[in-house]
């Protein structure tokens, strides 16, 4: 029986490394930043113990020597950062209540509110709406209120679905009164009201394939999703984005994101300060997703 | 620079709020049970309070009900920071007045979103 005890080594084999990294990326997209492969052991260390296996150098060889699609799901989750909070970047949501949610109210005739958060992770993100959503209640009672949720994570999709969350999960930017009146104890967590988990569609989903959204979205999160990926995959993001949304739809990054520099499918919002709108008319290659060459 | 007093009869946890206080820019005072921190209150207000629930001569909510009917200029945001983690005591808190709850044990990004919710931060 190998030795599970041992603190990470911090001497990680580069060519385990090398095929960790290229199977992550092959399957999300993704790349791990130097400051994230260093932490590879530590976020490896259940896999290998559930699977018995000793060190990275074990996996590795396990994975190349046959196919194991529960294995390599077990690696894709746990190398995936899904850290993820209630009402993160506190102002964003502050303007989506006070400004974005009531304008697309007031542009919508049809009483249809569609919304897509990219990148979701075990669903925070998609809560703190529609929290905010149920708490104006009087505003969108009677519409038509569709919130999709897609993860490439199975593991945070899966978490996301039940919407249980530890004490520490909802004591990061959940206010009192919304943990009371939305959440119910859990055993030891907090579990997410029957009211709040049926507003929204939690699917796994990976951008670069994507089966779960249709149609365009008058919201759109994708935050702190495009900072994993390279430049040019970045692009294709957002030219998905940007093929999901209307002339008058918001699209809201993560703090340290933007689209500049990033293609021409969004340029800044005319009116909400770090929301991004779609470019109109959409560019050739994001209609026929072909590549602009030269 | 806006101030915090934080109220709990353990030293350890007074020592670890003032730490992560301080690294957002708050400055730090202490308290040692409700009514060291009514006095203080009632000399100075802060802008806010860290107040513990169970401390002897004088409890976080019993601190709470005085605070109600003492004389000052503003009231401070209160934020119940305590091990009684069931709802029934996160109710009571919000009833008798808190304006936000922490369940020990903390760290650092949940008290900092705390503040920011009470809008200290």
């Amino acid at each position: 029986m190998a030795d599970m005890s041992a603190a990470p080594t911090g001497r990680l084999n580069q060519g385990a490394a090398r095929l960790l990294s290229g199977m992550l990326e092959a399957r999300t997209g993704q790349t791990l930043s130097e400051g994230r492969a260093w932490r590879m052991e530590t976020a490896l260390r259940p896999v290998l113990r559930d699977h018995g296996l000793a060190d990275i150098d074990a996996l590795a060889a396990r994975l190349l020597r046959k196919s194991d699609a529960d294995l390599e799901k077990a690696v894709i989750d746990a190398l995936l950062n899904n850290e993820s909070s209630f009402f993160r970047d506190l102002q964003i949501f502050d303007m989506l209540s006070r400004q974005i949610l009531p304008h697309i109210h007031y542009e919508r005739q049809d009483r249809t509110l569609r919304i897509w958060s990219a990148g979701c992770s075990t669903g925070q993100e998609a809560y703190s709406i529609a929290i905010q959503l149920r708490n104006d209640w009087a505003r969108w009672n009677g519409w038509r209120i569709e919130i999709l949720a897609t993860d490439v994570s199975s593991a945070a999709i899966e978490r996301a679905r039940a919407g249980a969350f530890s004490q520490m999960d909802v004591q990061r930017g959940l206010a009192i009164g919304d943990l009371i009146k939305w959440f119910e104890p859990h055993g030891d967590d907090w579990r997410a009201s029957p009211e709040l988990r049926r507003m929204i569609d939690f699917r796994q989903d990976n951008l670069f394939d994507p089966a779960a959204p249709s149609g365009e979205y008058d919201l759109l999160l994708c935050r702190n999703v495009l900072l994993y990926f390279t430049p040019e995959r970045r692009q294709v993001v957002l030219g998905l984005l940007a093929r999901h949304s209307h002339a008058r739809s918001v699209l809201l990054l993560g703090a340290g994101e933007t689209v500049i520099g990033q293609g021409d499918d969004f340029i800044a919002h005319p009116e909400f300060r770090g929301g991004y709108a779609r470019q109109a008319p959409l560019p050739a290659h994001a209609v026929g997703r072909v590549r602009r060459v030269g | 620079m806006k101030n915090c007093l934080v109220v709990d009869d353990s030293k350890v946890i007074r020592k670890v709020a003032r730490h992560i206080l301080e690294s957002l820019d708050l400055t730090v005072s202490e308290a040692v049970d409700g009514q060291d921190a009514l006095t203080q209150c009632e000399a100075s207000p802060p802008d806010v309070v860290l107040l513990d629930w169970n401390m002897p001569v004088m409890s976080g909510m019993e601190f709470l009900q005085a605070l109600s009917s003492a004389r000052m200029e503003a009231r401070p945001k209160i934020i119940f920071c305590t091990t009684e983690n069931g709802i029934s005591h996160i109710k009571a808190a919000v009833e008798a007045g808190a304006d936000e709850y922490v369940m020990k044990p903390f760290d650092r990004e949940t008290l900092e979103s705390k503040l920011a919710i009470v809008g200290v931060i």
